[in-house]
């Protein structure tokens, strides 16, 4: 291993911007003559909008125009979509209801956009904005997906009946009956898997330019896929012809799935600079922020597993209703179908799985992909389940899961999947010890000397990422493929320029994809940059979700070195007068087989451009490859972690005095990145499981709208974690890489709340379980007693 | 924001005069309450009276036997005096626990008593010390000064200049912290001071901070935790919102001031 090559702990190339203050987002990006664009939002839930009068805002100081819904449709501006086509048991189709950017004749939740006033200052707009009169009708509301589909609950599109958008199931429902049936042992579980906001230290920002002289349309954004925002508001909302829109996400801080999804205000933006003939800026506060970006989760799940008496699993079923809010954002259908149900075997062989899922809309945010998407739901779920099981049956949790851990692969679940590669016992053996469970026991009587309850709780986990097969997705109803591309571009020098689809917005991908070529290539780490987030400079990119980044993103890299390296090698054989077939390479010098002879990278480079050893007849000059490369199949991380926590018995409070984390990422480009993407996720899981929650009240307002309200996990909330690694190779990527990214906020709820039910000595728990959830729940149970 | 007209006076008397001439004027002391709601278009004054220049207002001082803070002293510098906290350890553990640095090296205490929120950690302080709140027309006794959510006997236009607390030989202050904001979704101070025996708590009751007399006549006999034990109180006129029911804040009442008698005996 070099320095700077894959596995090393090299430090981040980026940073040096980022915490200097250099780092270039959307909103440092300033055009001549730029407005600013501030949106008029619905304070109602729910509402028909009786009429809307902007000509006194439009008089207002510094307004350029003010632009209603009206306006939009008679333009012609398509609907936004949801690019995943679930159907229902019955085979229909799932039903979606209208999604205008700026809503015309209804609102369907607090911060739809009913208007938007472009003015030259924020402040003028803001003033104006307040002058815009909206006769609203007010509705009566449902925010809560379990009494959504009930009968007399309000009607939120006039074409949805029950506000029921697709009654989904997954897995043979006979053979679990059958199986539950006859089990000696079933556990059940009502599980509510709390709504959250994601959150992202950047708000969400765009900014429109048109040029009249070439009527071409740039858009600079918030997006983790800029490519995939440019086809859909081009094939889809028909704003302009993909060759006349250029998007670029330049430097995005933070995603976590919500920057994915193609939001109403950047569709406005484009609209509007056209219609001024000026760019056109918005930038999201916080506030909007709260209320408008895709929330994530929000499933209401009663699940139950059935045992031998021995404590094999037999079988597992679960119904679920998924909130997913007032619109169906672009991805929204897939996370509690595809990225749910097919995870429900966990890291155990469970002979029969049957998920039956609801998707309904409430007068809500819209709820989509959020770190981990739906297969944190199908972990807690399962992790859950597990546990209780193992409780109820007087079987240690930790050897239950070991009777059920799959240990031959491949191996096939009943729910699609098909898990390529994992070692669960090797992970479980390794968090065991790093966590000294054996000691566990002494240390929940000296926590019981000073008034706490101490816990522990287990998540075995596991994940689908690398997402993944373009005919595999497209089979399940994706509206895209999944495969990742690659240019490599050497220069004349011998630096190289890598153009990747994939989007960095915090990942890192500067310093691992740039590992990736000095290792490969043998060239300095230095003589590589990574250009990404462009759609003019890139040809095609699928973007940054799902951990796809390694084990897709850097795949393609692999595939277009390879075409470099036989390339070069052509090259290489003109310098050396030797026969193709002769050149060798390795740590970045080309060799003729059993001889001295050899050229540096660099000179193959240079001489790849001067063109002076061969003839056009012979090679084509340049040195530049490009890759679309598509996986076989997901990859699956999988791992263990444990959380050892005090509850203080007087508050409630709960301590986490203890984190252990052994992950099988597969393949490590760079530990230092791997265990920071760790430490980030097990940070936002336990913000769900005892901190965030994203409330509405009966009438759709969000309580939780402000960080005054809504509880985001801090630095102090946590303990310094311990982290280890095990590692099986992926066999469906070159490099063997499985991801990173979710796999902490996937494994860690359920180890909380494993760890806080194991010390409380209750069967569940609601999250988020805050002090004041805890102690109540102590309230509820018998005298509870310290040891 | 909406527009409004800065004025920096130099004297109490020039800000007082602003504040008669602009009767929807505020004060603008750390800015750390008045910034943000004005921020979010919640407020709308018309000028904006800064007292950072305004000489004399910020300082912590030993006066006989009362420490004297100004107006404007910011929370930090309240928090790291070193007479106070050898005088009264208890009281500099009040701005130590509010908010994040950036928010204590701005906000002050006359700030923070002036706006009287209902979690805020100051107020248990004056009303379980028993301290003088020194305006530029009178004093108020801190049991007369604050007189529910948000309000307070403040007149209108009515500066607070400093505010004076008696040295108690016991004093501590127990915070439970709001999950999200980090004021106190309860907070205790307890102080006693010969037969002054006081016990103060703020964020959990329904009009703001308030004195919990059974308890305080239960400490007379013996000022710890014992002389408590077991005593409650009701649920009824504690706050309800989506942190904590009322049962639990007035749990959490009970144990906080267990935990600050503690504290204060130690
Ligand atoms: C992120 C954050 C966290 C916080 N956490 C806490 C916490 O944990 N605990 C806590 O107690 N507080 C907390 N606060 C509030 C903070 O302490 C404020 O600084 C304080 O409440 C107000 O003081 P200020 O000096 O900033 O006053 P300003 O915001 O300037 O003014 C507040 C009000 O008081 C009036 N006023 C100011 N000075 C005077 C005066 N001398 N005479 C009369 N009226 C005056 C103003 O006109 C205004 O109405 C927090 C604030 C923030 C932003």
């Amino acid at each position: 291993m070099s320095a700077t090559g894959i596995g090393a702990p090299v430090r981040r190339k980026e940073d040096f911007r980022f915490i200097t203050g250099q780092g270039q987002y959307t909103d440092d990006v300033t055009r001549p003559g730029e407005t600013r664009a501030v949106f008029v939002r619905s304070p109602h839930a729910h509402a028909n909008i009786k009429s809307i009068d902007v000509s006194a805002a439009k008089t207002m100081p510094g307004v350029i125009d003010v632009l209603t819904g009206a306006q939009l449709a008679s333009d012609k501006i398509g609907n936004l979509i949801c690019g995943w086509m679930i159907h229902s048991k019955d085979g229909s189709p799932m039903k979606m209801s209208a999604h205008p950017a700026l809503a015309a004749t209804k609102v369907n939740c607090v911060g739809d956009a009913v208007a938007v006033v472009i003015a030259v200052t924020i402040a003028q707009g803001k003033d104006a904005a307040e002058k815009v009169k909206v006769d609203y009708e007010v509705l009566p509301a449902v925010v809560d997906p379990a009494k959504a589909q009930a009968a007399g609950a309000p009607q939120i599109h006039p074409d949805i009946a029950n506000n029921t958008i697709y009654q989904w199931h997954l897995g043979e429902k006979k053979d679990v009956d059958v199986a539950f049936a006859a089990a000696k042992h079933v556990t059940k579980l009502d599980i509510i898997n709390n709504r959250l906001v994601p959150n992202a230290m950047e708000p969400r920002a765009a900014l429109a330019d048109y040029d009249a002289g070439t009527d071409n349309l740039t858009l600079w954004n918030t997006s983790q896929n800029p490519h995939v925002a440019r086809l859909v508001i081009s094939a889809f909302i028909g704003m302009a012809p993909e060759h006349k829109l250029r998007v670029i996400a330049p430097d995005v801080g933070g995603g976590f799935g919500s920057k994915i999804f193609i939001y109403p205000e950047e569709v406005v933006c484009l609209w509007a600079s056209r219609k001024v003939k000026r760019p056109v800026k918005w930038t999201s506060d916080r506030s909007e922020a709260f209320l408008t970006d895709a929330h994530g989760r929000d499933h209401v799940t009663h699940a139950e597993l059935a045992l031998d008496a021995n404590g094999k699993i037999l079988a597992l079923r679960a119904k679920t209703i998924a909130n997913l809010g007032a619109y169906m954002s672009t991805f929204s259908s897939s996370v509690p179908t595809y990225l749910y149900a097919t995870l429900l075997s966990g890291q155990y062989n469970i002979p029969s799985i049957y998920c039956e899922v609801d998707a309904v809309y409430t007068n809500t945010a819209p709820v989509d992909a959020y770190r981990g998407a739906g297969r944190p739901e199908a972990t807690f779920v399962v992790e859950r389940l597990v546990e209780v099981a193992a409780r109820q049956m007087g079987i240690d949790p930790a050897d239950l899961r070991r009777r059920n851990f799959i240990t031959a692969f491949p191996h096939q679940t009943p729910v699609i999947m098909a898990y390529d590669a994992g070692d669960y016992n090797a992970s479980l053996k390794k968090a065991m010890e790093i966590a000294d469970v054996k000691g566990f026991a002494k240390r929940k009587r000296d926590a019981a000397r000073n008034g706490k309850l101490r816990g522990l709780g287990y998540s075995t986990y596991i994940e689908a990422c690398g997402i993944a097969p373009s005919q595999a997705v497209g089979s399940l109803g994706a509206g895209v493929g999944l495969w990742e591309s690659a240019e490599v571009r050497v220069n004349p020098t011998g630096s190289v320029e890598v153009l990747t689809g994939s989007h960095a917005h915090g990942q890192g991908h500067e310093t691992t994809f740039a590992q990736l070529v000095s290792e490969r290539l043998g060239i300095p780490f230095e003589n590589v940059s990574i250009v990404h987030g462009d759609t003019d400079k890139v040809q095609f990119g699928m973007g940054t979700y799902g951990s796809r980044s390694g084990a897709v993103g850097m795949s393609a890299i692999v595939k277009a070195l390879d075409k470099i390296e036989i390339k070069a090698k052509k090259v290489a054989a003109f310098m050396l007068e030797a026969a193709e077939g002769d050149i060798e390479f390795k740590d970045g010098k080309f060799t003729v087989a059993g001889t001295d002879k050899s050229a540096a990278f660099g000179d193959v480079a240079l001489n790849a451009y001067i063109a002076h050893k061969f003839t056009g007849a012979e090679l084509e000059p340049g040195l530049k490859e490009t890759s679309f490369y598509d996986p076989t199949n997901f990859t699956f991380p999988a791992g263990c972690h444990i959380c050892e926590l005090d509850v203080d018995i007087e508050t409630g409070k709960v301590d986490i005095v203890n984190w252990t984390a052994v992950d099988d990422f597969g393949t490590i480009i760079n530990p230092m990145i791997v265990e920071g993407q760790v430490h980030g996720g097990i940070a936002q899981g336990v913000g769900q499981a005892l901190m965030e929650g994203a409330f509405y009240d009966a009438n759709g307002q969000l309580v939780t709208g402000s960080m005054m309200d809504y509880t985001m996990p801090r630095a102090h909330d946590l303990p310094s974690f311990h982290v280890g690694l095990t590692e099986t190779k992926s066999p469906s990527n070159p490099l063997g890489m499985k991801g990173c990214g979710e796999a902490g906020a996937i494994a860690s709820p359920a180890a909380v709340i494993n760890a806080i039910t194991d010390a409380i000595g209750t069967e569940n728990i609601a999250m988020p379980a805050t002090a004041s959830a805890v102690w109540t729940a102590l309230q509820k149970l018998q005298a509870p007693k310290a040891a | 924001m909406y527009n409004f007209t800065f004025h920096r006076p130099t004297t109490v008397r020039q800000a007082a005069g602003l504040l008669a001439r602009n009767p929807d004027g505020k004060l603008l002391a750390g800015g750390h309450s008045l910034l943000p709601v004005m921020k979010q278009r919640l407020a709308q004054p018309s000028a904006i009276v800064d007292l950072s220049l305004v000489e004399g207002m910020s300082g912590v001082e030993v006066k006989g036997r009362s420490v004297v803070i100004g107006a404007m002293t910011r929370h930090a510098d309240v928090a790291n005096s070193q007479v106070l906290k050898d005088l009264m350890p208890g009281l500099a553990s009040v701005p130590g626990s509010i908010g994040d640095p950036q928010v204590r090296n701005r906000g002050t205490i006359g700030g923070s008593i002036a706006n009287n929120d209902p979690n805020a950690d100051y107020p248990a302080a004056c009303l379980g010390l028993g301290a003088t709140i020194i305006t530029n027309k009178r004093r108020i006794a801190a049991d007369d000064f604050f007189t529910g959510m948000f309000s307070t006997a403040l007149e209108e236009g009515e500066i607070i200049v400093k505010v004076s607390f008696p040295v108690a030989k016991k004093a501590a202050y127990e915070k439970f912290k709001h999950p999200a904001s980090g004021f106190a979704l309860v907070g205790v101070f307890v102080s006693k001071r010969g037969p002054d025996i006081r016990v103060a708590v703020t964020g959990a009751g329904s009009n703001g901070v308030f004195r919990v007399t059974s308890f305080e006549e239960a400490l007379k006999k013996r000022f710890a935790a014992k002389s408590i034990e077991g005593m409650t109180i009701p649920a009824s006129g504690m706050n309800a919102d989506i942190h904590a029911s009322p049962e639990y804040r007035a749990h959490l009442v009970a144990v906080l001031a267990r935990r600050a008698l503690a504290k204060a005996n130690a």
